[in-house]
């Protein structure tokens, strides 16, 4: 036969499942849970503020002027009158009759229109390419006209630019460490499941004794002894780290036990049969049958680590100013008084909620939705 | 003739799924009389598992039983309706284990792996006492204990009193399936379901089972339902074989009707197609062509008809033949014999 | 069929295979279980010799040291490469086996766990071809739908999951890919066990029909005697690790030797109402092969049992043409075959 062999193209509802791979088997169940969708449309909206951090702010995050301090968020009003026209009240300084100091606040007779797509101030876009354009701003942002959408802090820098700065890196960590801990925990659980042996010996009880560390010193000696001279990107690097140094056991020893059941699969054995090298085994026959299991682990498995970098940096142990993270941001917020006086400065921590309650939702429709085929 | 123990009429059991409804068991009817061994033949998907736990009433959501009714008469009572009873009620779980017991597939799976099989078969006992013994003191622990050694004593389980102590996972698998035919007459039930009770073991333990249970069944004079694929251990043990396909009954009559005289095609060709000691080694067998179709893809008509080498076209695709009567204790469900008949539904 | 004629494919010699048992803290070694207890026999090129015995018998054991999916602990598998040489299997290392791999291939009992789920039918069946070094994916693509029309499955499935196909169907793909790199020896383990009678009846037909045109040489591993009977020129029947007799598929069901081999005959329930049914039954459990019965191991079940097969252990040996039998008492008895 020199003809190849023609396909039929997917005609019944009955067809397009016989040639759905396992992705799209569970992409159409993850569907079905709409909660779990909805975070995902968050997770996807936070992502591109990681992405795009400086287009979405208004200010230069480290900009800070004394005056601005512990200014109010300047409520959002969408329509001016009868037309659609978006308002914030405008920020203005009063001479302060007693002390003939200036006196900055919230105006609310006078009105500053926001504006989408503004010039503002410039950046680099990816790092790479100079720009100027941002999502919001007013005609005259470093002039008189001020937007502060989330208030300021006790030194007068934009709590809004802030908290998107402080989302890309509190999210990124997080990838980044459970990318690290699943690189970890596949490699050296399937070695120890799939070998099994001494390897298997050695690795099961170094997850032990790694699991018997408490935690929470561990992280703190490890931090602390970084120095301190480090530059923030340094300290990004190693908190990430860290973290993944830790948090990898889980996942290992349920990689292991799935290498442990694989290994007596018989398609395993035909492979073997056929003469498929180990590796090839692993990768090709293995590993696809778990891989999206793992990854709905993995997505459960961020949600501590960022609250872990938060926990960290709230201390100071972790990502230190003048790099932004909302740890740090929620170090302003550390007494009662400043409590009390700006309650503007906890929504970082509103953010968290949102962020870990949206993977928390998304990794539980995964999982729920990367079950093995039913027969 | 002494009335039926159960009695099975149109039995319709759906499985309301996200792709669509599953008609699992599409109209069956039969009975049991009481000290009868009836046989429920067939292959997957033809729906005598889902037979046997409606008439348990132990069928998972989003199975329903939609229509029909399961009479079963204790002595000379009225019949109840099983249907109309709620699963989980006193009088369903009253019944359930006492009146009507069952054998399942896998004894390793219906055992406890926490608790010997004495407590099991204890608990049991408990549990229905006032069914089996109306009247009377209440059982003492000693006395329960006794009973399960006498019990495992008579269904030939050696050195009864020290396996009474022993776990299930602790026993072979002819053992395990002993004890579990003793917690299942452990009641005095009227009815056994066995459900494959010897797919799983070896073949001269399950000669040694069959053999047992035929002796208990005549001792007892308990009505059995014997669910199975195998053909063979049918004409071995029952009186009336009902052959099912798809959810509804091909055939029925007694074991010599079926094996000697069978009526309608599938029965025929399954009869045909089993490779048997007796067969011509290295010949072809004859098969029946095509596979059973998936439940959410059922033909239109007869659903054997794409199958049948006998399908009259216009006719077998179109409607769907009403079980009628074909000898004097045989039933079958084929236009081959009634051209005018059709089932509703 | 002259004996000398054809050459044999396979001998396998004295093969054993054994387990520890470990307890306790420290994995103390407390005995063995000899799943393979000296088995020996041969096949022949173009034939299907039937492996048949009930549970812990040792056939799958057997079947999956010569197919060296693990290591016999002692004896010898000797194979005639497509070459010419005869290769000893059993103390090849994982390298020395590859090149062979090719030629011995196997059919798995399980058509649901024997397909990987998560590949297509085309790169199930193709496996062993890309691994054996067919690149080329146009002539994989040609090859894998001639392999599917063999089977009696449509080339166009070939873009589809295994979760699409039915037991019956998967088992035919498990068959087009132990055919894919044309072996000499498919080792069948259990291959209709898990399937409906009526889809039985099919692939035992398939089974013989490719025999037939592909020349192939069977070890059939089964439980149930009527398929062996149905596809085996030669039948080995095992009890607890040891071939307890061995003759050709008419000798051994119409006169059997061995004691055991009369009970599993007369253990299988005949499909026929008027057939005598519930005739002396055999006794007792099968041994343990943990710790067997002195002397021979059928000895507390067989209603024939004499001194001597209490104490001494028979061996196998030759009481016909090519009929093989392991009982002290062969000669004497006069079994019942099957009906």
């Amino acid at each position: 036969m020199t003809a190849r062999p023609p396909v039929l193209a997917p005609e019944t509802a009955e067809d397009r499942l016989s040639v759905a791979s396992n992705w799209r088997l569970v992409w159409w169940r993850f569907r079905k849970h709409h909660l779990a969708l909805l975070s995902a449309l968050v997770l996807l909206a936070l992502y591109g503020v990681v992405l795009f951090p400086d287009f979405v702010s208004t200010q230069d995050p480290e900009a800070t002027d004394a005056r601005l301090a512990f200014i109010p968020v300047q409520r959002l009003h969408l329509f001016d009158g009868a037309r659609l026209g978006p308002w914030v009240p405008a920020v203005a300084g009063k001479r302060n009759p007693t002390t003939l100091r200036m006196e900055w606040g919230v105006d609310g007779s006078r009105k500053t229109p926001v504006r989408f797509f503004v010039t503002g101030y410039p950046y680099r876009l990816l790092g790479i390419v100079p720009a100027h354009l941002h999502l919001l701003g007013t005609a005259a942002p470093d002039g008189r006209e001020r937007l502060y959408l989330l208030g300021t802090d006790r030194l007068g820098r934009d709590q809004w630019s802030r908290l998107v700065h402080g989302t890309r890196t509190s999210m990124t960590i997080g990838l980044i460490a459970v990318t690290f801990s699943v690189v970890l925990g596949v490699m050296l659980g399937g070695i120890s499941g799939y070998f099994g042996g001494v390897a298997d010996v050695v690795i099961q009880r170094l997850i032990e004794l790694l699991q018997s560390l408490p935690t929470i010193p561990i992280w703190l000696a490890l931090t602390a002894a970084l120095p301190r001279d480090w530059s923030p990107q340094q300290v990004f690097f190693a908190i990430t780290v860290i973290l993944s140094l830790v948090g990898w056991t889980t996942l290992g020893r349920e990689v292991r036990g799935r290498f442990l059941a694989l290994r007596e699969e018989d398609f395993v054995l035909a492979a073997e049969l056929a003469g498929a090298s180990r590796r090839r085994i692993i990768v090709r026959h293995m590993v696809p049958t778990f891989l999206s299991h793992i990854i709905a682990t993995s997505t459960l498995a961020i949600p501590a680590m960022i609250i872990s970098e938060t926990s960290l940096s709230f201390l100071g142990l972790g990502i230190r100013p003048p790099a932004i993270s909302w740890g740090v941001l929620l170090q302003e917020a550390q007494n009662i008084q400043t409590v009390a006086l700006a309650p503007w400065l906890l929504i970082p921590g509103l953010v968290v909620i949102l962020s870990v309650l949206a993977f928390n939702l998304v990794g539980d429709g995964l999982r729920d939705a990367a079950d093995p085929y039913s027969q | 003739m002494t009335p039926p123990v159960l009695e099975v009429k149109d039995l319709r059991v759906h499985f309301l799924l996200d792709e669509g409804v599953v008609r699992a068991v599409d109209g069956v009817s039969f009975d049991v009389h009481p000290g009868h061994v009836v046989g429920i033949v067939g292959e997957s998907g033809c729906g005598k598992t889902v037979t046997m736990k409606a008439v348990l009433q132990i069928v998972e959501p989003p199975g329903r039983v939609v229509g029909g009714q399961i009479l079963f008469r204790k002595d000379s009572a009225p019949p109840v309706d099983l249907t109309r009873l709620s699963p989980r009620g006193a009088a369903m779980r009253a019944i359930r284990g006492a009146e009507i017991a069952l054998i399942p597939q896998e004894p390793m799976a219906a055992f406890s792996p926490v608790h010997t099989v004495g407590d099991q078969i204890i608990e049991a006992l408990r549990l229905h006492e006032r069914q089996w013994r109306p009247t009377g003191p209440r059982l003492s622990r000693h006395e329960a204990r006794e009973m399960t050694v006498d019990l495992f004593r008579s269904v030939g389980i050696s050195m009864p009193d020290q396996r009474v102590d022993a776990y299930s996972w602790q026993l072979s698998g002819g053992l395990r399936q002993r004890a579990m035919i003793a917690m299942a007459l452990s009641c005095k039930p009227r009815l056994l379901i066995a459900d494959e009770p010897t797919t799983a073991i070896d073949v001269t333990t399950q000669a040694q089972i069959l053999n047992l249970l035929r002796d208990l069944q005549r001792r007892h004079g308990t009505a059995i339902v014997f669910i199975t694929h195998d053909l063979g251990v049918i004409a071995q043990m029952a009186r009336y074989v009902v052959v099912m396909y798809l959810g509804r009954v091909m055939e029925q009559g007694s074991v010599a009707d079926i094996f000697h005289a069978p009526k309608h095609p599938y029965t025929r060709a399954l009869l045909k197609s089993i490779p048997g000691l007796h067969v011509t080694p290295r010949t072809l067998l004859p098969t029946i062509a095509g596979s059973i179709p998936h439940p959410l893809g059922r033909p239109r008509g007869c659903p054997f008809h794409p199958r049948c080498p006998d399908a009259i076209p216009g006719v077998c695709t179109e409607r769907v033949p009403a079980l009628r009567p074909v000898g004097p204790e045989q039933l079958a469900s084929c236009f081959l014999y009634h051209q005018e008949e059709a089932a509703e539904g | 069929m002259s004996e000398t004629a054809t050459p044999w494919l396979l001998e396998v010699r004295h093969l054993r295979k054994s387990f520890p048992i470990r307890r306790g803290f420290n994995r103390k070694l407390v005995g063995t279980v000899r799943a393979v207890d000296d088995v020996s026999f041969t096949i022949r090129e173009g034939e299907t010799l039937g492996l048949v015995g009930e549970s812990g018998c040792g056939k799958t054991t057997t079947a999956r040291c010569i197919l060296r999916a693990m290591t016999p602990t002692s004896g010898e598998i000797l194979f005639r490469a497509a070459d010419g040489r005869i290769v000893d299997l059993s103390p090849l290392s994982r390298a020395e086996l590859r090149p062979l791999r090719p030629q011995i291939q196997m059919i798995f009992q399980d058509p649901f766990g024997s397909l990987n789920p998560r590949m297509t039918i085309f790169d199930n069946v193709g496996e062993p071809l890309l691994v054996n070094g067919l690149r080329d994916r146009r002539a994989r693509l040609e090859r894998v739908a001639a392999l599917l029309e063999l089977t009696g499955l449509r080339p166009e499935y070939l873009h589809r999951f295994p979760h699409a196909f039915s037991g019956g169907q998967r088992q035919r793909i498990g068959i087009a890919r132990a055919l894919a790199t044309e072996p000499r020896l498919v080792v069948a383990d259990e291959p209709v066990s898990a399937l409906d009678v009526s889809v039985q009846a099919q692939v035992l037909n398939l089974l013989l029909e490719l025999q037939t045109r592909l020349s192939l040489t069977f070890l059939f591993v089964a439980h149930d005697l009527s398929v062996v009977k149905h596809i085996s020129d030669r039948v080995a029947v095992m009890y607890v690790g040891q071939i307890v007799e061995l003759a050709t598929t008419e000798d051994i069901f119409r006169h059997p030797r061995h004691p055991y081999t009369a009970a599993l005959m007369r253990a299988v329930p005949a499909p026929d109402p008027h057939a005598p049914s519930g005739d002396a039954a055999l006794a007792g459990e099968v041994a343990n092969p943990a710790n067997p019965p002195p002397g021979c191991y059928f000895h507390p079940r067989c209603p024939f049992t004499t001194e001597v097969c209490r104490t001494e252990r028979p061996v196998l040996r030759e009481i016909g043409a090519g009929h093989l039998v392991r009982c002290h008492r062969a000669e004497e008895l006069a079994l019942t075959g099957a009906r």
